[in-house]
C-alpha cells in the first residue's frame, strides 16, 4: 500500500501498525510524535492502530530553534 | 513586578514565576543557529538559562534517522523545554504543532505561541496569535506568547490567560535592540502576568535595559548564536540579565536633568 510520510510516497506491506511504521523509518528510539490525517495518534495507541491506503503521516521531533 | 514591591524583595530569594513553575534564571534561551550541538550545550550551559526553546520539525526517515538529535545534548530532565511555533503563520498550524510538541514532550504543556506575519520581517500577526491564544488556553496549555510592543494587544493576550507576555524589542534575529522602551514600560505597568523581551537583543547591554525596564526577564538566541564567541557571550548575557535585575530591584538614582550634585563635602575646601 502506498502512504505519505513527512511529503514523501512510501510503499509499506499490509497490516502495518503504527508503531511498526515508526520502527520501519528507524525514529522509534527517538523522541516523537505522530500525527495521522490531521489527528495526533498518542504514544499508547501507535501498536493498536493500523496504517491504511492513502494514510497521510506527519511524524516530528524537537530540533534547534529560537 | 510593581514598584510598591521593590522595596521588600532582596535578590536572593527574587524566584521567576511563570504560569506554575518556578525558576531562578531571568534568562531565556533558543538552541538554533549553532555550529554543533556541542557548542549549543556549551553555549546553554555558560547562560545559566533553566527555560530553552526548541523547534517542531519533521523527523529525518531513513538512512539519516540515526543522526544525533538535538535532545542528545539537552536533555528535557536537564532543562525546561519551550517547544515553539516559529515558521507558522496562521491559527491553525500553530495549534496543531504544539499539541504535537505536547505528545511529544509527554504531556508537558508550557509553550511559546508565535505566528508570524510575514516573512521578511517576521512581525507577529497578532490577529491570528490571538486567536491562537484563546483555543490552546481552552486546550490546558500555559501559552508564553509572542507579540508586538502594543500595550492593548498585550492586555487582551493577558486577559485571555496567556502566562508570559513576550514583546519584541526589535525584529526577530535583527540585534538591533530595544526600540520602543516606552511601550514596554506601558506594557510592563499594565500586566500581572510576566512580560519577557522575546527578539532583538544584540548584546549585554541590551538585556541589562530590558531587566533594567522592570522585564521579567529577556529571551535570547541569535544575540549569542551569532557572536564570535557563542559561549563567552552567553556569560556575559547571563551577567546582563543579574546586572539589570539587581538594578531595577535595588531602585535606581532619580535623573536630575541640567543640574549636577557633587558626591564631596562642599565645605571644608583649603583656601
Amino acid at each position: 500500500m502506498k502512504i505519505w510520510v513527512n511529503g514523501e510516497i512510501k510503499n509499506f506491506e499490509e497490516n502495518l501498525t503504527v508503531y511498526n511504521l515508526v520502527e520501519e523509518i528507524g525514529v522509534a528510539s527517538k523522541k516523537f510524535a505522530v500525527e495521522c490525517n490531521g489527528e495526533i495518534i498518542p504514544k499508547s495507541s501507535l501498536k493498536d492502530t493500523l496504517v491504511k491506503e492513502g494514510d497521510k503521516f506527519e511524524i516530528v521531533g524537537a530540533v534547534g530553534g529560537g | 513586578m510593581k514598584l510598591s514591591e521593590q522595596l521588600v524583595v532582596d535578590s536572593t530569594s527574587d524566584k521567576f514565576i511563570v504560569g506554575s513553575r518556578e525558576f531562578n534564571s531571568r534568562l531565556l534561551v533558543g538552541t538554533g543557529k549553532y555550529k554543533n550541538f556541542k557548542e549549543t550545550k556549551e553555549a546553554i550551559t555558560e547562560s545559566g538559562a533553566e527555560i530553552v526553546t526548541v523547534a517542531i520539525r519533521r523527523t529525518n526517515i531513513g538512512q539519516n534517522a540515526g543522526e544525533p538529535s538535538l535532545i542528545d545534548f539537552i536533555a528535557p530532565s536537564d532543562f525546561t523545554y519551550l517547544p515553539n511555533t516559529a515558521g507558522c503563520f496562521n491559527a491553525e498550524d500553530s495549534i496543531r504543532t504544539l499539541r504535537l510538541a505536547r505528545e511529544l514532550l509527554d504531556g508537558h504543556n508550557l509553550v511559546k505561541l508565535e505566528v508570524l506575519g510575514d516573512k521578511e520581517t517576521l512581525y507577529p500577526n497578532v490577529i491570528e496569535t490571538i486567536e491562537a491564544a484563546k483555543v490552546l488556553v481552552k486546550d490546558g496549555f500555559e501559552v508564553m506568547v509572542y507579540t508586538s510592543d502594543d500595550p492593548i494587544v498585550a492586555k487582551m493576550l493577558e486577559d485571555i490567560g496567556c502566562v508570559a507576555i513576550m514583546p519584541l524589542a526589535s525584529l526577530i534575529g535583527s540585534g538591533m535592540g530595544i526600540l520602543n522602551p516606552w511601550n514596554l514600560e506601558i506594557i510592563i505597568k499594565n500586566s500581572s502576568v510576566p512580560v519577557i523581551v522575546d527578539a532583538g537583543v544584540g548584546t549585554a547591554s541590551d538585556a541589562s535595559i530590558a531587566m533594567e525596564l522592570g522585564c521579567d526577564g529577556v529571551l535570547m538566541n541569535t544575540a549569542i548564536a551569532e557572536a564570535k564567541n557563542p559561549i563567552m557571550m552567553a556569560g556575559a548575557m547571563r551577567k546582563a540579565v543579574e546586572a539589570g535585575r539587581e538594578a531595577y530591584l535595588a531602585g535606581r538614582m532619580n535623573k536630575k536633568l541640567y543640574q549636577a550634585d557633587p558626591s564631596s563635602p562642599t565645605s571644608g575646601l583649603i583656601k
